[in-house]
């Protein structure tokens, strides 16, 4: 909302990174969720990283309590929530402490100033106010604003107790933005309405707080500059902001739905992965079951059931609970059996940082089990794209009878981006290999496969005449336990052979935007967004260096091979410590140049770009 | 093919049975395949489930569908199963290794949920697949491969843990009778909801004749006890001798002289079974057997189904484009 009343002047920008820190009690997720939805809606594209502490409600006013929410938004393609910030809102000292070196020079700084006093200044060891200091003024936009003084002075008459007043400052800090990036209330206005219904009065003391804090805004002399950002282009069609984790959850509803079989989503909670279960668990109506397990392991036995059963079982987890997994994983190979196994990775080893984000399980995927276990793999790269994952690990599984793992990560299951939401129509169908009732079983054999994707049949309990014994022991065509050398040979091969033919049924790997030349920079998984606008930025500066982007990580597709040696050079840039190029140097052995950082947090855009004109360097 | 008679030989399966000569699980597999086609359910209908272990190749015997999964996982995979189908008979095979020790999780929670399964653990007291190891339910101080000077850790009783675990059906019979087993499995099959049942089997290789003080043939009359739900607690030869309920204890009657003193047997009290297993095999007191426990409680797939139903009747079957879009959307044009 270009607000008219307004004398401020209004200047064009092109995009922002805007991000909310406070306490982890201080609703940032929630304004920065709004602000992001809001954005949306007013036509720029857009791209959010929340960032949260482990802890629940660590101590209050501490840095380990500081929880933040980063939007990056514009009237382009937004690939990334952005490296350095240009608003940074911090509604206590700890929260300016833990976020103000991320703060770009000359970018706006705008601080709860009444959260200032001493007793939060010495919970982080600031010795003295640090908006007192005059180097800070010099670098930064600084406008403090006393965001819990106006706010109490907006609700003095609501009757409400100071506990609740406090908790609607928030929506003074979200009113602030709205009038520097001149957005519409009336989007906020209806959803706090909604949220509220059964607590209207808490619903009208949110949207008091959210106009005081515009109108705050508009009037104070602290505020020099309102932005606008005009509307990004999009590809026609109706759109919605979707996270990683809801993604997952739709594509898997849709994927049971194109297969036209009942699922079963089994579970455990951990972080990340839990929000999946969450969601799913609304939607008892959608012919997909949830089911809450005593353990990871249970999680993925019960999936693993359910598939036998002639229905699709789902699990996920992340890497802690994955290796949970692995014994039933392997139960699938053997038996060849459809699975969709999610692991939303976050950063190890053992517990390590469960809300930061890693790509440090792609070996584990890979080869985390005992004997000779061909998994698909197939690795999600935005939040968007888990959806078309979701449904690609299905169509995978039901098509090649086989687990088949999805890699998301903390980073994309929390992220948020503009979907295009596709018409259900143009989903693919995904087919199965179920026995129908009344065949015959006539030539039928347990482990008898098609001739072009090596699936074995899938008859299900209730078959009448399909009757058959299968498990984790080796068996013969026939399905009979076998402990003949050359018929473990020849099965463990055949099981492999399944998994390298899904090569053929996978779309060819492409670079962008050409497919040879100087340098090829290669990833997977969530570096999608920084790899791709770093190497268009490095492109624009001249060099000769293009992008390619697996989504498929076993098999790999077809051409891979071809697309590598086609460049001069190749960079491959993971999160972990060279899984990916421990794999494409030893079936490739292409001389890879490498970038690995594991810090818990995504790369930046700056960084790639650095990254990628020292490698042309060299 | 559901109206076809079925026999004891429709469930046999083609593959040469290979168990130990003499083992307990012969006897255990005649009963179960004897007692099938007594069930009145399609042989297409019968999923077999099982763990490791020697029980665990039970499912490869049987002419029905069969899952032999892994090491103490079976209850979990029978619960995925079953939540998904629940028209189906589904049976879960395992041992006292299997089932309590590196799977104890999954059987509480089995029992927990009451999924409408049916549990044969089949208990002979070693680990016989691995070749003579003491299990959690090894007496203390068994000498077997891993404990050459006797095992120091306390078993516990099976039926105890599953009733603390909020077993709706617990059952004990022995691989030596084959009327009493089909009985109790028949029973089981009927009950709704999770059916447990401790076979008492015997390991001929590693553990022969270690329930023979309770039910070796020449004394068992006064070892054993069959209770039956509203029946007199009698046991002893010629049912002479009878068990009185004692300030929370049993303490054996003459039920010749004292008839009236002996107590009848309720299967809905749990503290009967719990009573048995705290001084049963103890001071002449004798081990029950048959159904020692049964309650009625919702099954967890049906309770599931319900939940199912409701958001069903409240929201509709679910339109997936409706869901895609069960957001704040904008279009662009």
């Amino acid at each position: 909302m270009a607000d008219t009343t307004s004398n401020k002047p209004l200047e064009k920008i092109h995009g922002a990174t805007v991000r909310f820190t406070g306490d982890s009690g201080d609703g940032m997720q929630l304004v920065g969720a709004q602000f992001t939805h809001v954005t949306g809606l007013a036509g720029n594209d857009v791209m959010t990283f929340p960032d949260f502490p482990a802890e629940i409600r660590a101590p209050q006013g501490t840095i380990a309590g500081v929880s933040g929410f980063q939007v990056h938004f514009g009237d382009h393609h937004i690939y990334t929530p952005g490296d350095k910030v240009d608003v940074l809102v911090a509604m206590n000292p700890a929260a300016l402490k833990a976020n103000l070196k991320d703060l770009r020079e000359g970018g706006v700084l705008l601080v709860n100033s009444d959260e200032l006093d001493e007793k939060n200044l010495t919970k982080v060891d600031y010795k003295s106010n640090p908006l007192d200091d005059e180097a800070l003024k010099q670098k930064y936009r600084l406008i403090a604003a006393p965001i819990t003084e106006s706010t109490r002075r907006a609700l003095a008459e609501s009757g409400l107790t100071t506990k609740e007043i406090d908790r609607c400052k928030n929506f003074f800090a979200l009113g602030l933005t709205y009038w520097m990036f001149s957005r519409d209330l009336e989007k906020t206005k209806k959803w706090l309405e909604v949220q509220f219904a059964k607590k209207p009065h808490l619903a009208k003391a949110n949207i008091q707080v959210l106009e005081a804090g515009y109108h705050f805004a508009e009037t104070a002399e602290l505020f020099d500059i309102a932005y606008e950002i005009t509307k990004a282009k999009f590809e026609p069609g109706i759109y919605r902001n979707i996270t990683g984790n809801s993604a997952l959850a739709l594509g898997l509803v849709a994927a049971s739905d194109l297969a036209g079989l009942p699922a079963l989503y089994a579970g455990y909670p951990i972080t990340p992965a839990s929000d999946i279960l969450h969601e799913l668990s609304k939607y008892k109506n959608y012919n997909i079951k949830t089911f809450q397990t005593e353990d990871e392991i249970a999680a993925c036995c019960a999936a693993l059931g359910a598939s036998y059963g002639g229905t699709l079982g789902i699990t996920a987890s992340s890497g802690p609970g994955i290796v949970l997994k692995s014994e039933a994983i392997n139960l699938a190979v053997m038996t060849e059996l459809p699975l969709v196994v999610i692991d939303v990775q976050r950063a190890g080893p053992s517990t390590g940082m469960p809300t930061k984000n890693e790509q440090t399980d792609l070996l584990m995927a890979l080869y985390g089990r005992n004997g000779e276990s061909p998994v698909p793999v197939v690795a999600a790269c935005s939040p968007a794209d888990c959806f078309d994952a979701a449904i690609e690990a299905t169509r995978i599984a039901l098509k090649f009878m086989t687990p088949v793992f999805l890699l998301s990560d903390a980073y994309i299951a929390n992220s948020s981006e503009p979907w295009r939401i596709p018409e259900v129509e143009n989903l693919p169908e995904i087919e199965t290999n179920k026995v129908q009732p009344g065949e015959s079983r006539e030539g039928y054999k347990v482990y008898g496969r098609a001739a072009d994707t090596l699936a074995r049949r899938w008859p299900v309990p209730g078959t009448p005449g399909f009757e058959h014994r299968i498990g984790g022991i080796e068996k013969d065509e026939n399905g009979n336990i076998n402990y003949d050398p050359e018929n473990h040979d020849k099965m463990v091969k055949l099981r492999q052979a399944k998994i390298d033919k899904i090569a053929d049924f996978i779309p060819e790997l492409e670079a962008y935007p050409t497919n040879k030349g100087g340098l090829l920079v290669l990833g997977w998984g969530s570096t999608y967004g920084a790899l791709r606008e770093a190497t268009l930025r490095v492109r624009n500066q001249g060099y000769d260096v293009s992008h390619a982007h697996l989504k498929y990580l076993n098999p790999f597709p077809k051409n891979i091979e071809k697309v590598l040696r086609s460049f001069d050079k190749v960079l491959i840039v993971e999160l972990n410590l060279g899984q990916l190029a421990l794999l494409i140097r030893g079936k490739y052995l292409v001389p890879a140049y490498t970038y690995n950082k594991v810090r818990g947090r995504p790369f930046a855009i700056d960084e790639m770009e650095q990254v990628i004109i020292d490698t042309l360097k060299k | 093919m559901t109206q076809q008679v079925l026999t004891k030989k429709d469930f046999a399966s083609d593959q040469t049975v290979r168990w130990c000569p003499g083992c307990g699980d012969y006897g255990i597999l005649t009963a179960v395949q004897k007692t099938m086609p007594e069930l009145g359910v399609a042989k297409e209908d019968v999923v077999f489930v099982s763990g490791i272990g020697c029980s665990s190749r039970f499912p490869y015997y049987m002419n029905t569908y069969g899952f032999h999964t892994i090491h103490g996982r079976a209850p979990a995979i029978a619960s995925g199963l079953k939540i998904m189908r629940p028209e189906l008979s589904v049976w879960l095979i395992t041992g006292d290794g299997d089932a309590l020790s590196i799977g104890g999780n999954h059987l509480i929670h089995i029992l927990r949920r009451n999924l409408d399964i049916n549990i044969l653990l089949f208990n002979n007291e070693i680990y016989g697949l691995t070749k003579g190891q003491y299990s959690p339910t090894s007496a203390k101080g068994t000498v077997a491969k891993s404990t050459p000077d006797g095992s120091i850790d306390t078993p516990f009783s099976a039926l105890r843990l599953a009733l603390g675990a909020g077993g709706t059906f617990l059952a004990r019979t022995f691989d030596k009778d084959m009327k009493h087993m089909e009985k109790i499995v028949k029973a089981a099959h009927t009950h709704k909801g999770a059916s447990f049942v401790e076979v008492l089997q015997n390991c001929v290789i590693f553990n022969d004749e270690v329930f023979e003080p309770i039910v070796g043939k020449e004394h068992r009359h006064d070892t054993m006890i069959f209770v039956e739900h509203g029946q007199k607690m009698l046991f002893g030869e010629n049912n002479s001798k009878g068990l009185k309920l004692n300030r929370g204890t049993f303490e054996i009657v003459s039920a010749v002289d004292n008839p009236d003193q002996v107590a009848v047997y309720n299967a809905n009290d749990p503290h009967f079974l719990q009573t048995f297993e705290a001084v049963g095999g103890k001071n002449g007191i004798p081990v029950p057997f048959g159904v020692l426990y049964q309650e009625n409680r919702s099954t967890y797939e049906d309770d599931l189904q319900a939940q199912v139903e409701a958001a069903i009747a409240k929201k509709g079957r679910g339109d997936l484009r409706k869901l895609l879009h069960a957001a704040e959307t904008w279009e662009v044009r």
